[in-house]
């Protein structure tokens, strides 16, 4: 027999498992990719675009190119996941079966959910990058700051990671000394991580970056140039970069497939849907309280192939679940990184910031499109 | 407990900073002198909480701990 395996999505985590049960299954499997571009993008990409590091066309193929020649991609939008009849419906009317359904939709952000912030900037998509750039290079000093409108927000340390790649921008153009880099963060520290912003906020006092504790977006006054928190605290601005809020797809909200938000509950071990044992989501996609990263993703990715393969085969399910491991770069600036990595079991663990991880970063960037989609890297 | 509490938020199984997000949007709500009491799992919130009422000026009354569930009560400050 041989069943329908249908993914939804072609960011990391979908691309990678399509690539392995088609690899796996053999003939036990019909492997199909439903996207609505049809163009693959790494996302961790678009900070470097934000300051001019990276080109816009360097962070995108075409999804084809990315694919076994076994998976049949077609490109359309999901727009209802009917689990009665186990359909997906497409947005040209057409409609696909599936036996095992991947949910690998990603999130989006949602700007206008926080008031006054449709002008602010955003490195969270190719447009908001690329806009930050020009509103950048037309920048001749003054104050520039980083806020957090909503959590979860995809890759927790990359409002960091922009204040120091921001800072070396500002030195590169020589504005470093007319300007201020003001970074509002939601608790009383660099972000989430403990031991790793115990170890990035001297970088930041030596760096002149001003970090603000308990600072939750909340409204923005974009005629006076200020920020609001929930906490009740204003912060003027001449340049305002906020990470928007994020919510889970269209699709799974149209398909009450989500909670409130529309993230998807799994087990956070087999990434199994909590009602649907036929369904399984990965990366930003789910409820699992961990990092929204393509690290998650590319780790979680393994684990629904295997699952998947197994019930293909009709054998019992892999002892091989997913641990909850991350492991993150962190760009300090300078030519200098750090790692973050940690599991469910383990808490983050990051090493001193050398020149040796922005080295292996910059090299993960490049090597990405021939190693990661492919599943070749474990 | 002998003060008079008019909010309870169950924020269990949420991780940090969502309490801290959620309280701070739950106190806006209520008038100043008045208490919102706070049921969290998070190991982090404990710290968290009692650093994020120093910053904003409300006071954190009670902190511990029942059956691993982490319990706060808070006062929000006068206007």
């Amino acid at each position: 027999m041989t069943n329908d395996v249908l993914i939804i999505g072609g960011g990391v985590g979908g691309t990678i498992v399509a690539n392995l049960v088609a690899k796996e299954a053999g003939d036990r499997a019909r492997v199909t990719l439903v996207d609505s571009t049809g163009m693959h993008v790494y996302q961790p990409g678009f900070l470097y675009v934000a300051v001019g590091q990276e080109k816009p066309e360097n962070l995108s193929r075409e999804e084809s190119r990315l694919l076994r020649s076994e998976v049949k991609l077609v490109v359309d939008q999901a727009t209802l996941v009917r689990t009665d009849d186990h359909k997906v419906v497409l947005k040209s009317g057409k409609t696909l079966r599936y036996d095992e359904l991947v949910l690998a939709t990603g999130s989006r952000i949602v700007p206008e959910e926080v008031p006054g912030a449709a002008g602010a900037h955003n490195f969270y998509s190719m447009e908001g990058a690329t806009r930050l750039h020009r509103a950048l290079e037309q920048f001749t000093g003054g104050t520039i700051v980083i806020g957090v409108a909503g959590i979860p927000y995809k890759c927790p340390p990359a409002p960091v990671e922009f204040v120091f790649l921001l800072d070396d921008y500002l030195r590169a153009r020589r504005l470093r000394e007319k300007s201020q880099i003001k970074l509002l963060s939601p608790l009383n520290r660099a972000f989430t991580i403990e031991a790793t912003s115990k170890l990035v906020q001297p970088i930041l006092a030596e760096r002149g970056i001003e970090l603000t504790g308990f600072f939750n977006v909340e409204t923005v006054d974009p005629i006076n140039k200020t920020v609001t928190s929930l906490e009740g605290e204003t912060v003027g601005y001449d340049l305002l970069v906020l990470v928007p809020p994020h919510r889970g797809a269209k699709l799974i909200e149209d398909s009450k497939l989500g909670d409130a938000r529309g993230w998807i509950p799994v087990d956070k071990n087999t990434l199994k849907h909590t009602e649907h044992p036929d369904i399984w989501a990965l990366g930003d996609a789910t409820n699992i309280p961990i990092s929204k990263s393509g690290s998650v993703a590319h780790y979680e990715a393994s684990v629904a192939a295997d699952e998947i393969v197994a019930a293909l085969k009709g054998e019992a399910p892999p002892a091989h679940v997913y641990d909850g491991k991350v492991m993150c770069f962190l760009e300090t600036g300078q030519g200098q990184a750090t790692t973050i990595r940690f599991d469910y079991d383990h808490p983050p663990v990051s090493p001193n910031p050398s020149h040796l991880w922005h080295w292996a970063k910059a090299l993960f960037n490049k090597t990405y499109w021939h190693t990661v989609p492919q599943g070749r890297l474990p | 407990m002998s003060v008079a509490v008019v909010m309870k938020l169950d924020l269990k199984g949420l991780s940090c900073p969502l309490p801290i997000i959620k309280t701070a949007k739950a106190m806006k709500s209520i008038y100043p002198g008045e208490y919102i009491e706070v049921f969290a799992t998070d190991p982090g919130s404990v710290p968290d909480f009692k650093a994020w009422a120093q910053s904003t000026g409300n006071s954190l009354v009670e902190s511990d701990v029942q059956d691993g569930v982490f319990h706060f009560v808070l006062r929000k400050k006068e206007a």
